[in-house]
């Protein structure tokens, strides 16, 4: 549901600001490949085990899950024809489509799902994605196509955790160490895809799927090439290697721009399902003051960040939500950049530059602290930058610390040693972010590690968790984005955006919140533009 | 002699055992686990799942107990098994008995350092000869500057540069990879042709920076040797300067070249990390630097030894190689 985001992790190509479709009026058919590229390696093809962004782009081809999320984030049926909620909200009965089909040939059952459920909560199995089954209390088969689930309390995440992860063939991993198969590198799923050669350290070639339970995938093959340097990517990009992959702002505002480019591709752009911003810790004694953190936000221009940062390719964050979808409230306390303000607030807050230098001081010391962030993202460490520069014009001293990933988690994070920190959290599309919230979750590696506490918030979410109305749900959300922008536990600064780019031979392309990447199966290229013939 | 090669082998094995177990302690002294990948920042894991997870990989035991655990399954040769979610054996990873032996990590890394060696040598012999010979001459501050470009260009940069020029903008070389798309579809010949195409840049680009060292050595050593009475003498008896050089100096000169060879395994394999990762290049080196980043203890343990044994093996190679050339120090 949520965690962090890496750098360098490959955003998922998706998008719905299109910026040249070109609607023409060649017919969809069958052929051609699709060559993309990733500088990770996927390292184990069932859903449920893997941990990397690589290997769930290709699981996701792979494996089919009961629900999945429409473009507008509602969740719709995949695998399941429907499905009932009790009203409790414990009960979840789901009926099955009939007659799918795993790509061995074996038809696709109820009880399919409820041994994927017991792998997943099976103790030997290393999975990152347990804890939303273990609220299971009841798993059962009624028929060969109804599958139901009790849970032992409402919880609202429930039924959108029914996607992918918990799908497998029974028939085959029955009774098997799942760790062990060969499954891991050489799956049968029932998804548009399946996998035809694995070459470790370059590339993965998928073939369709001809008797996909929604019909053939109209491009026949899809190559995911393992490139390590991103700058490599992008020139064989251009050299013609590769039909897509995600741009760097810099790459999508200039490098892009030239006639070529527009001849040949067509680029994409929409809002990530992430956020990036300073959290302070809750801890110390000056950013205790609501004051402070607040005087903060009205020195920093997060337009500025934008513009400087991400080439503008982006969106200013109130919160924790992405904007225009559903759980986001736009009419939060917003702070415009106003240094004034903020010089006004720190001195109400008993900070004044008694000594003349520049920096403001009170009882005797310096107003000075330090900004983490993790090394390898530019992006953290430039916006970082600019919140020195605007603060040290207010008065205030700014260090910035660029640390390695882990050394960054264990030893600051996890042992609370740090002023303030620059993160970014990726998010779900269901609005649950208990886990990040809540007072109870203040223990080491958990992820309120700011140490923020408002007992309203917590029984916000709590009550959140525990309602299935949306309607009721966004009510909920919504104070808590209103309590979340006057209390600033964190400065919430930025929604980046994807800004995937693919072949312009490819049509059927139909951006959307989700992206692009859902309806791959209905991409095409038409007859005379087809470039590459995959071998039979 | 015989006596002499077993003495030495047999000082290897204390030799790669402080390797092993030097190596396995900065590892462990570096922060993160291997399970971070799957577990950091991830709200979906409670404390008591990472425990679990930690305690599948033994990483809840002291650092000694984990080694001795590691040592005891390597001294009979096995690598163990990955703590990637792949949890494939190690030794698979590396030498992969299902992919042909062009396509096995181990193989591709060897090779592409034997060419780049090769290639050194050819190009560095001659240039470190013709420019003692022709020392302080405009020839040897040309190529002495020349080489020392080579050696301060930094790799990355330089690459780049030659994919943009003979990849994108002139379109006869291929930018990364090892094969074409339509590999499978050549003739053997095509089959060659395509892998040597796509050698082009990384091996230029690998020896370029190794010339430096190579060829100033070759220069250095032929300067002392020409010094030396025995060519006065062979000067003085007559014979033309070509035979006074190739035939009676090289052979002197050429033997520290031995020992730099031997020594620059460790350098060679440092610098296929980043060759590989640059040139999408699938050998040993792009895996040592993925499971560097993800905190993979078998599998870099794994790289660490075979690149240990290599190492030792290039010094005993060369002191053999030595032994053969230069009668003095047989004995």
């Amino acid at each position: 549901m949520l965690l962090i985001l890496l750098t360098g992790c490959k955003e998922k190509s998706v998008s719905y600001i299109q910026s040249d479709t070109k609607e023409t009026g060649y017919e969809p058919a069958y052929g051609d490949t699709l060559i993309t590229g990733s500088i990770g390696e996927p390292s184990v093809l069932i859903p449920m085990l893997a941990g990397d962004s690589a290997s769930h782009d290709i699981a996701g081809l792979i494996f089919n899950g009961l629900v999945k999320y429409d473009t507008d984030l509602s969740i719709i049926g995949d695998l399941a024809e429907s499905w009932e909620i009790s009203k409790d909200g414990l009960i979840i009965t789901f009926h099955l489509k009939k007659g799918v089909k795993w790509s061995d040939g074996v038809e696709f059952t109820a009880s399919d799902v409820l041994f994927g459920f017991n792998t997943i909560i099976d103790e030997k199995t290393p999975t990152a994605y347990k804890e939303d089954f273990l609220q299971v209390s009841k798993a059962e088969v009624l028929d060969k196509y109804t599958f139901r689930v009790t849970y032992k309390k409402p919880f609202a995440p429930a039924l959108s955790s029914w996607g992918n992860l918990v799908v497998l063939p029974e028939h085959l991993l029955k009774g098997k160490d799942i760790t062990k198969t060969t499954m891991t590198r050489e799956p049968v799923g029932l998804g548009p895809y399946k996998l035809k050669k694995w070459v470790p350290g370059q590339e993965l070639i998928l073939e369709s799927y001809k008797d996909y339970f929604e019909g053939r995938p109209y491009i026949d093959g899809y190559i995911y090439r393992i490139i390590p340097d991103p700058a490599t990517m992008f020139l064989e990009l251009q050299a013609g290697g590769l039909d897509m992959m995600g741009l760097t702002p810099l790459q999508y505002t200039k490098q892009t721009d030239t006639e070529i480019f527009k001849k040949n591709f067509q680029k994409f752009r929409y809002p990530v399902f992430s956020y990036t911003h300073m959290a302070f810790n809750l801890r110390h004694p000056w950013f205790k003051d609501k004051r402070i953190r607040q005087a903060i936000a009205y020195a920093i221009d997060k337009k500025e960040i934008i513009d400087v940062v991400l080439f503008g390719l982006g969106s200013p964050a109130t919160g924790p939500y992405v904007p225009n979808t559903w759980p986001y409230n736009p009419d939060v306390k917003n702070y415009e950049y106003n240094p004034e303000k903020a010089k006004q607030l720190l001195r109400e807050a008993g900070w004044k530059d008694t000594n003349g230098d520049g920096i403001l001081d009170k009882d005797g010391k310096p107003f000075e602290f330090t900004i983490l962030t993790n090394m390898g993202n530019n992006l953290r460490k430039n916006t970082a930058t600019i919140i020195q520069w605007r603060l040290a014009k207010i008065g205030i001293k700014v260090n910035i610390r660029v640390l390695e990933w882990s050394t960054f988690v264990n030893e600051f994070i996890d042992k609370r040693r740090f002023e303030a920190v620059i993160l970014g959290w990726s998010i779900s599309p269901d609005p649950d972010q208990y886990d990040i919230w809540h007072s109870s979750k203040t223990r080491e590696k958990e992820f309120n590690f700011i140490g923020y506490n408002n007992p309203e918030v917590d029984e916000l979410l709590e009550k959140g968790r525990r309602t299935f109305n949306t309607g009721e749900r966004k009510k909920i959300y919504f104070r808590i984005q209103e309590i979340l922008a006057e209390e600033l536990p964190y400065i919430f600064l930025y929604v980046p955006d994807a800004t995937p780019i693919v072949h312009s031979r490819f049509k059927g392309i139909k951006p959307s919140p989700i992206g692009i990447s859902y309806n791959l199966p209905k991409w095409y290229v038409p007859k005379p533009l087809q470039k590459h013939a995959m071998e039979p | 002699m015989i006596n002499y090669l077993f003495k030495r082998i047999f000082e290897m094995i204390p030799t790669l055992f402080g390797i092993t177990l030097i190596s396995f302690m900065i590892l462990h002294l570096a922060p993160g686990k291997p399970t971070d990948v799957l577990a950091d920042f991830n709200p979906k894991i409670t404390p008591e799942a990472r425990e679990r997870l930690e305690k599948m990989y033994n990483l809840d035991k002291p650092v000694i107990v984990q080694y001795v655990l590691w040592l005891n399954k390597i001294v009979k040769f096995d690598f163990g098994e990955s703590f990637s979610s792949d949890r494939r054996p190690v030794i698979d990873k590396i030498w992969d008995k299902k992919q042909p032996l062009t396509e096995r990590r181990l193989f591709i890394t060897f090779m592409l350092n034997v060419i780049t060696m090769f290639v050194i040598l050819v190009i560095a012999i001659p240039l470190g000869i013709t420019s003692a010979t022709h020392q302080n001459t405009l020839y040897d501050r040309i190529t002495t500057t020349s080489v020392f470009i080579g050696f301060a260009t930094p790799s990355f940069w330089l690459a780049l540069l030659l994919m943009m020029f003979f990849g994108v903008y002139l379109g006869w070389l291929p930018i990364s990879g090892l094969k074409s798309m339509n590999y499978d579809s050549l003739s053997l010949a095509g089959k060659i042709i395509d892998r040597i195409n796509h050698l082009i840049l990384p091996v230029f680009v690998y020896a370029f920076g190794g010339l430096a060292g190579d060829s100033r050595y070759m220069r250095s050593s032929m300067l002392e040797v020409i010094r030396q009475d025995y060519i006065k003498v062979a000067r003085a008896k007559g014979l033309p300067e070509r035979i006074v050089i190739y035939r009676h100096a090289l052979r002197n000169a050429l033997l520290p070249l031995i020992t730099l060879i031997g020594l620059s395994v460790p350098g060679l394999i440092g610098g296929s990390v980043i060759m590989e990762s640059i040139f999408g290049i699938p050998g040993m080196g792009q895996l040592l630097f993925m499971s560097v980043m993800t905190r993979d203890y078998p599998v870099i343990m794994g790289i660490v030894i075979i690149v240990g044994f290599l190492t030792l093996l290039g010094n005993l190679l060369a002191d053999i190689g030595y032994m053969l050339a230069d009668p003095r120090i047989r004995h």
